[in-house]
Order: structure tokens, then sequence, then C-alpha cells
């Protein structure tokens, strides 16, 4: 066994692992920094597989943003845990067949042969950069679903924003611009008087 | 010297065999961390003798000459400090939170280049792993800051999460544009992309000025310094995140704190201003340099400190969000046009 298979089983052993305690976890908050370390172990299977951008984007991305904000909001709701764990014998059928379905899609898919690459991982050369690769195909072959993929996104945030964003009327707020624009003159009047004599 | 290393190398594998790997990484390892943890210690001692002249006082003077020693008094008097954990605070995590926030400042050092070569591990996807992990520092403050189970650290670390995720995202673009411009997302060959025969006028200071400036307040906002220290905000929230902390476990926050700090200072010296590059053709490049840089930025971040009120935090926000974002993003525009155009000389 090399260097790399014992990786593999000890960041797929942590994988399984920490999603497993995702949905065991008493406490919610610990239920997302298991979710955070279920990321960076998947971040380190792809960098096993040389695709670093992946893997580095997989941390930034949702470890360094998308999960501090999942803990911004579980940290700040007031959860029943009582209330949450309520429940779960009557879901898990219906979990446990929505997880074999989707066991059973990944194996026939990854298993398939006619997925492109087999399945050993493709070496290459040191100077090969995987961003400028990914970047040429994204902006060549799959423009259109990029863009596309870009605007959803974009409709989403709008939406989302829209549904949330309610102005109040009695709200009191400054106006940046004018503030800015103060002189000091406008504000400070200089008494010049005589100096105050003792008696 | 080279040489020196190479009989070096030999004679380690000839001893441990293949246990070697590890070890020499270890080595090479602490070269970069001591040195980091040394000049932490002496930045504290900097911040205050400079604040001090500021204000017209003398700073600390009483251990060794000129204070000199006052970095060791310091450290050793946190270390003797009781940690207390308060109750019904999480255990595990309010332990770990202070560990979580000094890792990923050392981690980011892995990829620095300190001259041509000399680095620790060189990634192509250098600049991205950097942006990864000075993401990750907020970990440690959130999880204090909620770990503590008080609500003047949890409001700090809720403040402080909020400023961290606005102001990567400026970070980031003004990124892009330093990797627009060399073409390579590799540190080292980011320096190299800056050499040139005019010397300081090859640098991406020039054609990224307003990049430059925004990457340099964001590292401000980024390592929570003053005038955006809104995460401990003394007058209003006590300290913020590490109100609970004392002793070695504060101390790690101090550490995490001031080693971001000499990071986006060395990182703004290699993105921007050529890193090991000599600023003037006729004297060599040399490491000199970059530490010289990176000196220069730490001395403004105790400058800026010393000079401003702190920001009020719908301010700061606007400045976030209003000002940077859209600056960085028109100017990524500018760059890839300007790039396509014969005018783009660097």
């Amino acid at each position: 066994m090399n260097f790399e298979t014992i990786m593999f089983y000890v960041f797929a052993a942590l994988i399984v692992f920490s999603a497993l305690r995702v949905i065991t976890a008493h406490n919610p908050v610990h239920a997302v920094l298991f979710l955070v370390l279920a990321f960076i172990s998947s971040a380190g299977i792809w960098i096993l597989l040389e695709a670093e951008f992946l893997a580095i984007t997989l941390v930034l991305v949702y470890v360094g943003a998308v999960m501090v904000l999942f803990l911004f909001v579980v940290m700040m709701l007031d959860i029943n845990l009582v209330r949450l764990r309520e429940g779960i014998w009557r879901w898990l059928p219906f979990g446990a067949a929505l997880a074999g379905l989707m066991a059973f899609e990944m194996i026939w898919v990854l298993g398939s042969s006619g997925t492109s690459g087999g399945k050993v991982a493709i070496k290459h050369a040191a100077d090969y950069s995987n961003t400028k690769e990914l970047g040429r195909l994204i902006y060549t072959e799959y423009v259109y679903p990029f863009e596309i993929a870009a605007v959803l996104l974009l409709v989403a945030m709008v939406a989302a924003i829209a549904l949330t964003l309610r102005r109040r009327k009695d709200a009191k707020s400054q106006v940046v611009a004018e503030q800015v624009a103060v002189k000091k003159a406008d504000r400070l009047r200089i008494v010049k008087m005589q100096a105050e004599r003792k008696e | 010297m080279m040489e020196l290393l190479q009989t070096l190398q030999q004679l380690g594998l000839e001893l441990l065999g293949p246990a070697w790997m590890p070890v020499w990484t270890i080595v090479k390892i602490m070269v970069i961390t001591v040195p980091i943890m040394l000049t932490v210690a002496y930045l504290t001692l900097a911040e205050r003798k400079v604040i001090g002249y500021m204000q017209i006082r003398i700073g600390p003077n009483r251990v060794g000459p000129y204070g000199l020693i006052q970095p060791l008094a310091d450290g050793v008097k946190l270390l003797f400090k009781e940690i207390i954990i308060p109750s019904g605070s999480n255990k595990f995590l309010f332990i770990a939170a202070p560990i979580l926030g000094l890792a990923p400042s050392l981690a980011a050092w892995a990829v620095m280049p300190f001259s041509d070569g000399m680095v620790l591990t060189n990634v192509n996807a250098g600049l991205l792993y950097i942006l990864a992990m000075t993401s990750l520092a907020v970990y440690g403050i959130i999880i204090a800051g909620w770990a503590s189970n008080s609500k003047y650290a949890f409001l700090g670390a809720v403040r402080s999460a909020a400023q961290i995720v606005s102001y990567e995202i400026a970070m980031g673009f003004a990124l892009v544009c330093v990797l627009m411009a060399s073409q390579s997302m590799n540190l080292g060959d980011i320096v190299k992309g800056q050499q040139g025969s005019l010397g300081m006028l090859n640098w991406y200071f020039i054609p990224l000025f307003p990049m430059f400036l925004v990457y340099l307040i964001s590292g401000v906002a980024e390592t929570n310094r003053a005038p955006f220290d809104m995460a401990e905000g003394e007058s209003e929230i006590v300290a913020g995140f590490h109100v609970e902390y004392s002793g070695m476990a504060f101390a790690m926050f101090f550490l995490a704190e001031y080693a971001n700090m000499i990071l986006i200072a060395f990182l703004t010296s290699i993105m921007f201003l050529g890193g090991w590059l000599s600023p003037v053709p006729f004297l060599p490049d040399s490491f000199i340099w970059l530490l010289a840089k990176a000196s220069f930025f730490l001395f403004v971040f105790l400058w800026l400190r010393a000079t401003f009120p702190r920001y009020r935090y719908d301010q700061l926000m606007r400045l976030g969000w209003k000002v940077f974002i859209p600056l960085t993003i028109v100017w990524v525009v500018v760059v890839a046009a300007w790039m396509q155009t014969p005018l783009w000389v660097w």
C-alpha cells in the first residue's frame, strides 16, 4: 500500500465519520463543524486526484464563506433540540430509501465503462495547470451552460434580496453623500475672544 | 550554502532513509515558523514603542535596555497565568478555538516565496491556497465567541465574522487583478512577472494602484486591526470575542493577529511591490528587499492604529460593500481591456 492509498482511506474514513456525526450530533453547532470537517476531507481527496483548483475552491467557497454563514445562522437561532429530534423514526425509512437511490445512481454512473477517463486518475506533468485547463473549457466548450448558471444564480440572488428587503418608513437613516460633503465651516464656528483676566 | 544543504540532504538520506523526508520537512517548517514567532514577539514591542513615540511617550523601557526583553517578560507572564474556562461554556471548542485561529495564519506561509526558488512548497495554485487559508482564520474567532457562552464575546464574534466575510470579497477581486496581470497563480511567478529593466516601474502597484490600496486597507480590516477593530471594540463590547480568554489561550489569539499582520505585509509586498526584486536596476535582488518592504507595511499597520479613530460599524460595511467591491469589479474590467491594448507594458 503506497502513501496515496493510505491517505485516501484516511480521508474517506474521515468523510464517512464526520458525515454521520452531522446527522447524529446533538448540538447543531457541532453538526455544522462536522460538515466543515467533511468538506475539508473531500478537498483532501481532490488534492490526491491532482484537482488542486477544485479542492482549494471547495475550501475557499464552502468552508471559508458558506459554512461561516451557516455557523452564523445556527448560532443565532434559538433551536429547540428536543423538537428537532422528534419524528426521526418516522422519517428514517424515507431518508434511507433516498440515500439508497442516490448511492445506486452514483455506482451506476461511476461504474459504467462509458465515463471518460476510466477508473485510473490521469497523471500530469508538474507544470500542468488544471486551473488554466478548467478556465479554457468553461469559456469555450461549456460557455452557454456556464453563463446560464451564472444568470440563474444572479436571478436567485436578486429574488432573495427582493423577498427579504423590507423598508420601514419610520426608520432613520443617514445620507452618506451629505455627510461626506460637509465642510468645516458648516459645523464649526470659531469665536475669537479676549483671554479672561483674574481680578 | 547550497552545497552545504546538499551534503546535509545526502547525510540525512543515508542515516534515516525514507523517514528523512518528514524530518527534513519539519526542519524547514521550523526554519519558517520560529522567525515568524520571534517577529510577532518583537512586533508587539515595536507597536508599543512606535505608538508611544507618536503620542510623545517613551513606551516600555524597564525590562532590558530600551525595553528589549519586554516581549519575553510578557510571554512568561502569560504562560504562568491561569486559563479560566467559563461555566456553561463548551469546553472542547473553547480550547480548540485559539488553535483554529492561529493554525491557518501559519499554514499560509507554506507557499510564501522568500527569494528566487526559496519556498517550502512550490504550488501552482499558491494564490488560491493563500486565499483559502486566510478565509479559514475566521473560524477561530467565531467559535471562540460562541463557545465562551458570553454575550460580549458572541457580539464580537458576529461582528468579526461579518466583517471578514465582506472584506474577503474585495481582497479576492484585488488579487484577481494581480492574477490577470501576471497570468499565474504561483506566487514565485507573480514576482518574476514584475521583473524588468526599469526596477520599481515594472511592479504591479503602478497599473493596479487602486487595487493596491484596496488590498492594503482590506488587509487591515481582515486582521481586525484598528481602525477596523470592531470585533474587539473595548469601549463597546469590552474586548470582543476573546473577553473570556486568559493566559496562553489569550496569547494564541494575540499571536494569530500579529502573524496575520506579518502575512498581509509580506503578501502585499509580493503581489504589488515585486517581492524580493530590487527597486533600482543597479542593486542586486535579495531577500533583504522583501524584508524591508514587509517591515514598511508593518509600520503602516502601527501608524494607522496610532492615527485613526475606530470606524462605526455601518461605515465599515459601507466601505466594504459600496466602495471597495464596485471599485474592484470595475478595475477587473479595466485591466482586462487594458491588457488587450499595446499600452499594457507590464
